[in-house]
């Protein structure tokens, strides 16, 4: 096992020990990068050639340069004695979603491909601060537009480490490729429908979305405002829980990040299930998906695999305590996507219409008369398909005269989302829930190419993960076991709001009991010829 | 279910989204935006009690978990070349643009 395949909790105790310095920690990370990520993601980047379906491309900006001059500086100061923060020496990486001060940070767009933040985002001005040592940005769909990579403006996308013909799901699908594939112990994601929940399914790694607010958006290039959620993105339970202690907490630059103290996440992590009430619900055992053709809905159970996975999982939490509450209903599940498509739509068109080449990102080269033409023509070229299909819903879906028939409805039908959790988790009620295990998502990744281009079906991947950011409250994917192609299959637990504690820790639980399972053992397929 | 998103209304929508699209572009747009608003017709069917109420945010605003409101007080920030640099043209510490349509008055 080389350092870049060890968990960040225990690389951190190991630099911090002085039996491994940082430098080592940062070049074995970026010697795993050299052999599996191929190149990075660019515009324009003249096709394909077959080397490049092997490769993960995770990364469009790697800083290696400023992370082996970081890594150096670590391992001065813990020479000198210094105390440093938990994440000294670790190696990470983030979403080009989040803006770092000096580094392109390009939302996967061609609109922003040329803009060097000013500032940092205070999640990772928080993991720097707490010793972290950044790799790069890696890749994401088009302002965070899609659960594949595909939609990115720079190519080739992200491929998922496990098997490279399919993907690595979305939105932080450079996030979770990355940690999956050793390249940083850690990532920086954001989840907005499922955008970390998902490709951490995908693949086999952790992913949890906090509660809304409890980790700060200061510098996250804004998509849906009401459902962003930044979030850690890591190989186990502990190093999620060790990585959110670091980016949670208030922040006098964001107002909607809750003024509420953090809890000490690792502390709780090894208590057990024991009496915990964990429901699960017949409601995300089936999707409901629209028939092509007809435009007509109906619904059909998961796969058989993730069905099993998800039972599986339940019996080994009962094993250890948990009291498992079958039949919970969560009857407005199936309500998610559609009133994502209003909801998430509306705000994305409302934060969209600041980049219009005047203050920063991309101004079309072409003469024009005026400002409007100006306006028309670097939208028209800097945006790609996805960003502006959701600006045009946006618009269509907000005007005066539809927005009560849409917009306002979708909002209601928020409210039912939100109740139907209330319900499940309320301690005097019928259910009294701690948590709810769910399969994370209705199938495992996908092929490349496959679902792409249909705008519909793509969404129809996050209905598990949506309802979550509809009602706020917190959700984490973790890995728990392998389909028959031996692709990840990813189980969630959902909690009441600020919960994560008690996620975690469940999540730890699991992790524990199922440690020596056979799945556990496979690795990704990206690094089996290594 | 017809397709809500005529040409007609499509091109509005474009004139209001300040997009300027090429037409293959515009033909795929249109068909995904009639096709997300078969999706969103399902929302139609729900049965909703008049005194819902609308949930702008899922967790909601409380005094307890709301920062207190910040003083009005201007705070120098350090790195306002940072931002001037990143405009696409920009002169003496001024933006240009094209010329703002306007009407000279008589």
């Amino acid at each position: 096992m080389e350092l870049c395949d060890l968990p960040a909790h225990l690389l951190a105790d190991l630099i911090r020990l002085r039996e491994v310095s940082a430098v080592d920690a940062v070049e074995s990370a970026l010697g795993r990068i050299t052999a599996v990520d191929g190149r990075s993601g660019m515009l324009d980047p003249n096709g394909m050639d077959p080397e490049d379906e092997r490769k993960v491309h995770a990364f469009i900006t790697l800083t290696e340069n400023a992370a082996r001059q970081r890594a150096q500086e670590i391992d001065e100061q813990l020479d000198r004695g210094e105390q440093l923060g938990p994440l000294a020496g670790v190696p990470f990486t983030v979403k080009d979603i989040f803006c770092v001060r000096g580094t392109p940070s390009t939302a996967g767009s061609r609109i922003l491909a040329n803009f060097i933040a000013p500032y940092t985002a205070t999640p990772v001005v928080r993991m720097l601060d707490a010793g972290g040592v950044m790799l790069g940005k890696v890749n994401l769909d088009e302002f965070t537009y899609g659960s594949s990579n595909e939609s990115s403006a720079f190519q080739p996308s992200p491929r998922n480490p496990w098997n490279p013909a399919h993907v690595p799901g979305g939105s932080s699908g450079g996030s979770s490729a990355a940690v999956a594939a050793g390249e940083g112990q850690l990532s920086l994601g954001t989840d907005t429908a499922g955008s970390i929940r998902q490709p951490a399914a995908f693949c086999g790694v952790v992913g949890m979305k906090p509660t809304y607010g409890r980790v700060s958006r200061y510098g996250l290039i804004a998509f849906g405002s009401s459902l962003d959620c930044p979030g850690p993105v890591a190989r186990e339970v502990t190093d999620a829980a060790l990585m959110l202690k670091v980016i949670a907490g208030p922040d006098p630059h964001d107002s909607t990040a809750a003024n509420i103290p953090v809890e000490d996440y690792l502390a709780e992590l090894g208590k057990g299930v024991r009496g915990l009430r964990i429901g699960l619900s017949p409601d995300y055992f089936r999707i409901t998906y629209q028939d092509a053709e007809t435009g007509e809905f109906s619904q059909a159970p998961i796969g058989k695999d993730i069905q099993s996975t998800v039972l599986r999982a339940a019996g080994r939490l009962a094993e250890l305590g948990a009291d498992i509450v079958e039949d919970v209903p969560m009857p407005h599940t199936q309500y998610g996507v559609p009133t994502y498509f209003v909801i998430s739509r509306v705000e994305a068109a409302s934060n969209l219409h600041r980049y219009d080449g005047v203050k920063y990102g991309y101004r079309s080269p072409h003469a024009v008369a005026d400002l409007n033409k100006m306006y028309r023509k670097s939208r028209g070229q800097g945006f790609g398909p996805q960003p502006k299909l959701r600006i045009l819903m946006g618009m269509y879906v907000s005007a005066a005269q539809y927005s009560e028939q849409y917009y306002s409805r979708a909002l209601r039908v928020r409210t039912l989302i939100r109740e139907d959790f209330l319900q499940a988790f309320n301690p005097q009620g019928p259910y009294r829930l701690d948590a709810l295990l769910t399969p994370t998502t209705p199938t495992t990744a996908f092929p490349m190419g496959n679902v792409y281009g249909d705008s519909v079906l793509m969404q129809y991947a996050d209905q598990l993960t949506v309802p979550a950011n509809h009602a706020g409250i917190p959700g984490i994917s973790l890995p728990a076991g392998l389909d028959k192609d031996g692709l990840p299959i990813g189980i969630q637990l959902l909690g009441p709001d600020f919960s994560e504690v008690k996620l975690l820790r469940i999540g730890r639980a699991y992790e524990k009991v199922t440690s020596e399972d056979e799945w556990r053992k496979a690795q990704p397929g990206v690094l089996s010829d290594l | 279910m017809p397709n809500i998103i005529t040409p007609d209304l499509f091109d509005h929508l474009v004139q209001l989204a300040a997009l300027e699209l090429e037409p293959d572009e515009a033909d795929y747009l249109r068909r995904e935006l009639n096709n997300q608003l078969k999706a969103i017709h399902e929302l139609e069917a729900i049965p909703l009690e008049e005194d819902t109420p609308l949930a702008s945010h899922g967790v909601p605003y409380t005094q307890q978990i709301s920062p207190a409101m910040r003083t009005d007080e201007w705070i120098p920030y350090d790195n306002a070349e940072g931002i001037l640099e990143e405009t696409p043209e920009a002169e003496d510490g001024y933006i240009l643009v094209p010329d703002i349509p306007h009407t000279d008055l008589e």
